[in-house]
């Protein structure tokens, strides 16, 4: 079974190195997102440092949301995902493989990038860490929930802007506890209990999530 | 034992149409009845409110209209969940036809509250905790039929729903108080309904008249809108045709 | 080993076929025969679980398969109309990779001599983006090979697009499981002459026979 497992996400990564141009789409994405506020906002110091959590955290989440579509897009196309399907290891453990691969390659760059980006925004430095581990704890839970709203629009029409409409509303929480943690800190509350909130939240998404994605998958395969 | 036999011959699409039909007006006689208590009790037994005149009135259906918003969600969700676990045609027949009643009392709830806001707060909207959940109410009722629009399959639209109502009420919630979390580190205890004085007993009954005013109002258009969809699937079956002859 | 019992299926509101069932044992072939359009590839996802019947049930040693699920369909290899292969990845790749999800594990020797016995010897190591359609179905059929020990094989069109000597191969990897014991169930609309004990036929134009 592990070796399963190991087979579905060195495949992943595999396919992935050698598309490096989709990697790259969604980070540019991140990077040129982030960049645009302080062009909207105006320029002033004060305000990019008071709002430079948040933005962060809603182009990492726009940014992560444009990934879902690869998660099983091409492996439906090509019939992989049957296979998957139909695979003597359960289908919940492969997904969440599929998510752990997926988050390497569009989650983990832009927790990589964030650090550069706040630098932009003149986010003091002692804030890096909170805002990196926010972001490190908080990117595999949108990964996660996100596949079960790729796995339900998968093959349907409009795709990506109904993707967009059902996972979205349900990041929420991610999104306040998230940019929340960074605040928190700025305001001297210390960001402890928020990191830790997300914690629990990606225990929470990583037991359950895969499960209910491979119940969509079957749903949406049959 | 006799019960259940009576449980599944309603559970067949078939049975279900004419009893929907015959059930249907009586709920929205009630519905009509007590909504027009509702708005007598609202309007002219109740006492003008010494801190916000006559403004808040709109109470009345304001909260009703929440209260229904969220309740919907959760009996959609059920039979959603019904219907995934027992295979049940008509449960996903019932929580598609619930939807988009629940995302207009979603809509009702936001559009007064609203407006009660301008007075009360000097501003239509505020990121109040509840208001906030609400609109991420309202976006997963979008999402939920969204949803089963973009799926041709009536089978597949049914359970795919299913699945994303059930996430949806695992996730209310979380983003209820996460929002509430949020909302209290940011403004501090600003006005708060919670803290509003303390109600007038006619206040509670008009608001509760009112409420089930909309319940059952939610059930009769539940009710139709079953009939259209169930004549609507089963279009090709041996019962509609002859129910479609019947009407020539 | 199989059984299936009453099946219908519909697709949309259409009624594609109904009371088919059949007897599949160990060293039987099962072939599928209709027109375009009359439920063969639905009758396959059916009897590997993908697609739920809308009555009746498809049993494996007597157990109905949407139970017995993981237990099944590791006793089982699906082959579909989809080929299952990456364009980025090599021909041995993408057979590493399809023989390790279904569990039949396959070292790199093993791998490389199931594509030699396909015709496909010096493509081995090229991205399967610079094969041909036959060749394509070729890599995805190479994982017949070192699956003679799975019981159930479904094959859905396995003879299209594919050349004679690679009609020659496939029929004689079927004809050797079938011949060892194993049960294979696969579609078709050529006249395919596979040798057998025993052949039984299912023709969908006709309603189950």
């Amino acid at each position: 079974m592990l070796a399963v497992l190991r087979c579905v996400i060195r495949r992943d990564l595999l396919l992935a190195a050698r598309r490096r141009s989709d990697v790259l789409t969604v980070l540019l994405f991140f990077v040129i997102v982030v960049s645009l506020f302080p062009l909207g906002a105006g320029p002033e110091p004060a305000l990019l440092r008071t709002i430079a959590p948040g933005v962060i955290w809603v182009a990492a989440l726009l940014a992560s949301m444009l990934a879902l579509n690869r998660l099983f897009a091409q492996d439906h196309a090509d019939g992989t995902l049957e296979q998957m399907l139909l695979s003597a290891t359960p289908l919940g453990l492969i997904v969440a493989a599929k998510v752990l691969a997926h988050w390497l390659v569009s989650g983990l760059p832009l927790v990589l990038m964030a650090p550069v980006l706040a630098l932009q925004f003149d986010l003091p430095l002692p804030y890096f860490g909170v805002l990196v581990l926010s972001l490190a704890l908080g990117t595999p839970v949108l990964s996660l929930i996100g596949a079960i709203g790729a796995a339900l629009t998968l093959g349907v029409r409009g795709g990506g802007a109904l993707l967009a409409l059902l996972v979205l509303p349900l990041y929420v929480p991610v999104l306040i506890i998230g940019a929340g943690a960074v605040e928190a800190m700025a305001s001297g509350l210390g960001a402890q209990a928020y990191l830790l909130l997300l914690a629990a939240f990606l225990v929470v998404a990583a037991a359950f999530a895969p499960w209910v994605a491979a119940v969509a998958l079957r749903i949406s395969v049959e | 034992m006799k019960g259940n036999i009576n449980w599944f011959k309603y559970s067949s699409p078939q049975t279900f149409y004419p009893l929907a039909g015959t059930l249907a007006p009586w709920f929205g006689a009630l519905a009509a009845v007590f909504g027009a208590a509702g708005l007598y009790i609202g309007f002219f037994v109740a006492p003008t409110d010494y801190q916000q005149g006559e403004a808040y009135r709109i109470i009345f259906i304001h909260v009703p209209a929440a209260w229904m918003s969220m309740f919907l969600y959760l009996v959609m969700a059920f039979w959603a969940g019904a219907g995934l676990m027992f295979n049940t045609r008509l449960s996903g027949m019932m929580a598609s036809a619930l939807a988009p009643t629940g995302a207009l009392f979603t809509f009702i709830a936001l559009w007064t509250g609203s407006l009660w806001g301008k007075p009360m707060w000097g501003t239509y909207w505020v990121w109040d905790a509840r208001l906030t959940s609400e609109l991420i109410l309202l976006f997963l009722y979008f999402g939920f039929m969204a949803l089963q629009a973009a799926i041709d399959d009536a089978r597949r639209a049914d359970r795919a729903g299913a699945v994303l109502a059930l996430v949806g009420v695992v996730n209310v919630p979380v983003i209820y108080f996460s929002v509430q979390w949020w909302n209290t580190l940011h403004q501090g205890a600003s006005v708060s309904l919670t803290k509003a004085p303390t109600m007038a007993a006619t206040m509670f009954a008009g608001m509760i008249v009112m409420a089930f005013g909309f319940w059952f109002y939610s059930i009769a258009v539940t009710l139709l809108r079953v009939r259209c969809i169930v004549l609507e699937r089963e279009r090709n079956s041996e019962w509609v045709t002859e129910y479609a002859r019947d009407f020539r | 080993m199989l059984e299936a019992v009453d099946l219908r299926c519909e697709r949309g509101a259409r009624t594609l076929f109904r009371g088919l069932g059949f007897r599949l044992r160990g060293g039987e072939l099962l072939r599928v025969t209709g027109a375009n359009g009359t439920g063969k590839t639905s009758l396959l996802r059916i009897v590997c679980g993908l697609l739920a019947p809308a009555q009746g049930e498809v049993r494996w040693h007597g157990g109905d398969i949407r139970v017995l699920r993981e237990e099944f369909w590791g006793r089982l290899v699906y082959i579909g109309h989809a080929n299952a292969i990456k364009d980025d990845l090599t021909a041995a790749e993408n057979l590493a990779v399809s023989c390790t999800l279904g569990g039949s594990s396959a070292d790199d020797a093993q791998v490389r001599a199931a594509l030699r016995q396909l015709g496909l010897a010096g493509c081995e190591d090229l991205p399967v983006r610079a094969l041909s359609q036959g060749q394509r179905r070729r890599v995805a059929l190479a994982r017949l090979v070192p699956s003679g020990a799975v019981p159930l094989w479904v094959l859905d069109e396995p003879f299209t697009a594919l050349d004679a000597a690679a009609v020659d191969v496939v029929q004689q990897l079927i004809s050797g499981h079938v011949a060892g014991g194993g049960a294979v169930f696969y579609t078709t609309h050529l006249e395919a002459s596979i040798a057998a004990a025993v052949s039984l036929c299912i023709d969908l134009d006709r309603g189950a026979g």
